[in-house]
């Protein structure tokens, strides 16, 4: 199962390679991990999305609780979030073919960014699935570039989406 | 770019500015450090400068692997933090090994080691090599620091991470220009480690829950690991077994945490433990672990390990807890004091079946060897050692059957008594750990009771106890193998003897030459008469006893056997 990890670390060099050591040490797949500052200018935020069974996911928060500069780890799993990630993406558009584009950029909320003689880039934000949705219908006209950032989350308070 | 305090510093008088490297020596003292290891080089010169005439001990190894060790040893005896310090590129990959070896045995230590300038990091530059990329993995922190401002601070929280929690060696990098920048020391003891919290209280629920287990237990077994005795728990320990009346078990590294003479003391469990070991654990109903970590070495096949019992885990380390075995009853927290607590809360219970059951083991199964035999059986030598010494003495081993051979016939009377690298398995440890033991207790009697092949692998460090005239005593039990990977050779690879056996000194010429006594032991009828003189010795002494070279360690639970299905009990019930 995919667990969406939380963990405030000390903003100091060497922190995000002892987590990404650590990982691979002991052998826990990471699907994905966005890393930004905070409000605090001391402290950064990891967010790792990792698959593997609850005996895997107990292992992973408390070793990462004992990273020395990780401040508090937290699980996600099992908790009303807000899960996004962003991507962008080039898509080959022939003239033919944009307004047909188009209107499933408007259907995913996405943003034009950029427009070339041949390429359209995206900008789409949302819940991985919506992500790789978009991913697939836009897969006929050709893809030619994908760059994603990774799953960033924060726990809800209202128990249900607004959209 | 200006390492030190910036513009501000010509608005300072001199005389309040220290430079880094005397920062570094004035926190040492701060720290209560009396003695260091280490080796020097370019970029450490600064410190050693102030190292000089400061009141510190200082013992110069030969090798960086050797100061590690011997700052390990330091720490395992004395239960201090050992403080190691080593120049940048070569000395510090030299470390890696005692840092390592550290790291798996939980055992505090301070590394300290050299730099090349900030500016030039990441350059190449002479000497350089990423020092805390590398040790990363087998710290329980490192860091660098690259101003001098920050130095006393990470020099003081290395040594509150290594020393509390779960020990472990923490290793700080230090570049030259940040040893000479100056600044103002102004003697202020504040830390900034947001993310290092220690639980040490247990969970008041927990213990209650833990100890009505133990009251209702018909069949418990205690299994200590080397955790009782980082924690100082022994008394507590055996207040518990003797309130409780319980039967216990140690990992290698708890050996000493629990007075191997008494009636509840099952020995040493595990691939190489005790057969009464294995089955009580294997047949407990309660099995109470403190300060152990379900190595695969003690527990063997985890599907079938003490698959009748509950398990309490009591350990510092919340990570160490249902890591590999699903625990009932999670204890995190000091050992020292939550057996405290959980002492209130025991009622004494005969156990008459159960006892009786473990004594028949122990009768039927006990460690043994063929005493009649003419040649100088490596279990021989260890038990006339352990006479001689009256079970008092410091142990130190290498690794391999000598380690274990030392496990199984010395008896442990008392905590520290025992320093073996356990969780990483390092030849070569044995000669250095005993001395640091030695610079820890200048007056116990250390004994390193070791390999030839473990022994060849740090032998030079016989050099550094004659330079320190450190009367440490080494027993080589010279099988002329590596006779762990002999006899595993013999029983899983057909006897094929691949690369197991090299041509070695003569042991006795070596010490000669390094300038201290070597005797050598080829009669079994002369092994108690040169452990006498050995003991005699105020100066170091290599004694090498040419022992059976085909002996095997027995009882022996092969990989992927549960820990029940032991190898060897028809012979041991032979000689028993
Ligand atoms: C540094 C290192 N290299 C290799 C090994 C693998 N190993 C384990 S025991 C052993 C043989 C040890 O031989 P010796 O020191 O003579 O001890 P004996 O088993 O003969 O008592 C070897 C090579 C190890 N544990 N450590
Ligand atoms: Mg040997």
């Amino acid at each position: 199962m995919k667990h969406i990890i939380s963990a405030l670390v000390e903003n100091k060099p060497g922190v995000l390679a002892h987590v990404a050591g650590m990982f691979a040490a002991r052998a826990f797949n990471i699907d994905s991990l966005a890393v930004g500052r905070t409000e605090d200018p001391k402290l950064s935020r990891m967010t790792i999305v990792v698959v593997g069974d609850d005996k895997v996911l107990e292992q992973v928060r408390k070793q990462l609780a004992k990273i020395v500069p990780v401040v508090k780890v937290q699980d996600f799993a099992g908790q009303p979030v807000v899960a996004r990630d962003l991507m962008l993406i080039a898509i080959s558009a022939p003239a033919e073919k944009r307004p047909e584009i188009l209107s499933l950029i408007e259907m995913f909320k996405g943003k034009v960014v950029d427009i070339g003689q041949k390429l359209v880039m995206v900008e789409v934000s949302g819940p991985e699935e919506k992500i790789e949705a978009f991913i697939d219908v836009c897969k006929p006209y050709g893809i030619k570039n994908v760059v994603r950032t990774g799953t960033i989350a924060m726990p809800r308070q209202a128990k249900t989406e607004p959209d | 770019m200006e390492p030190n305090s910036g513009n501000s510093i010509e608005a300072i008088d001199e005389s309040s500015l220290k430079i880094g490297a005397q920062i570094i020596v004035d926190t040492l003292l701060e720290q209560g450090v009396e003695t260091m290891f280490g080796y020097p080089g370019g970029v450490v010169l600064p410190l050693f400068d102030r190292l000089y005439d400061a009141p510190i001990r200082f013992i110069n190894p030969r090798h960086e692997q050797g100061g590690c060790h011997m700052a390990d040893g330091y720490a395992r005896a004395s239960g201090k933090v050992g403080v190691v310090v080593a120049t940048s590129g070569p000395g510090a990959c030299n470390l890696t090994t005692g840092l390592a070896t550290a790291m798996m045995d939980s055992v505090p230590i301070v590394a300290l080691t050299g730099q090349v300038r900030t500016e030039l990091i990441g350059n190449d530059a002479f000497q350089e090599a990423d020092t805390t990329g590398i040790t990363r993995p087998v710290t329980k922190y490192n860091c660098i620091v690259k101003r001098v401002e920050d130095l006393a601070r990470t020099i003081r929280e290395a040594f509150y991470i290594a020393s509390t929690g779960r020990p472990g060696p923490v290793l700080v990098d230090l570049p030259v220009d940040v040893q000479v920048a100056k600044c103002r020391h102004d003697g202020s003891k504040q830390m900034d480690l947001p993310g290092y919290r220690v639980r040490t209280k247990g969970n008041a629920r927990q213990i209650s829950i833990a100890a009505a287990a133990i009251n209702s237990s018909e069949q418990p077994v205690l299994y200590v690991g080397g955790g009782v005795i980082s924690a100082n728990a022994s008394e507590e320990l055996r207040q518990l077994t003797e309130k409780a009346h319980l039967p216990v078990t140690t990992t290698l590294l708890g050996l000493g945490s629990f007075d191997q003479r008494k009636p509840e003391s099952l020995d040493m469990l595990g691939m190489h433990g005790a057969a009464y070991a294995n089955y009580a654990v294997q047949e407990c109903d309660l099995l109470i672990a403190v300060g152990a970590r379900f190595d695969d070495r003690v527990t063997a096949k985890l599907k079938t390990f003490a698959s009748n019992a509950k398990i309490i885990h009591i350990d510092i380390d919340p990570a160490s807890i249902s890591k590999n075995v699903r625990v009932d009853i999670p204890v995190v927290g000091d050992a020292k004091l939550i057996l405290a607590e959980l002492l209130e809360r025991v009622e004494f219970r005969e156990r008459k079946p159960w006892f009786k059951k473990i004594a028949d083991w122990k009768k039927k199964y006990p460690f043994s060897y063929d005493r009649q035999a003419a040649t100088i059986k490596p279990q021989y030598v260890i038990e006339e050692l352990c006479r001689q010494t009256a079970s008092e003495a410091t142990i130190t081993t290498g690794v391999g059957q000598n380690q274990m051979w030392t496990a199984q016939f010395y008896r442990f009377i008392k905590p520290r008594q025992l320093i073996s690298s356990g969780g990483l398995g390092t030849m070569g440890f044995g000669l250095p750990a005993a001395i640091g033991a030695q610079v820890a207790m200048p007056d116990a009697t250390v004994i390193d009771i070791d390999g030839d092949s473990s022994f060849n692998m740090t032998m030079t460090e016989l050099a550094t106890a004659v330079q320190y005239n450190l009367p440490i005593k080494v027993c080589i039990l010279n099988n002329g193998y590596m006779g762990m990977v002999r006899q595993w050779q013999e029983l899983f690879y057909n006897k094929r003897y691949s690369h197991s056996f090299l041509t070695n000194p003569d042991y006795a010429t070596v010490a000669r030459a390094i300038g201290t006594v070597g005797i050598t032991v080829d009669k079994k009828a002369d092994v108690p008469g040169a452990i006498k003189e050995m003991l005699a010795q105020k100066q170091p002494c290599v004694v090498d006893f040419k022992i059976e070279r085909e002996e095997n360690v027995w009882p022996m639970v092969p990989a992927g056997k549960s820990l029940d299905e032991m190898d060897g009990l028809d012979m041991l019930e032979s000689l028993a």
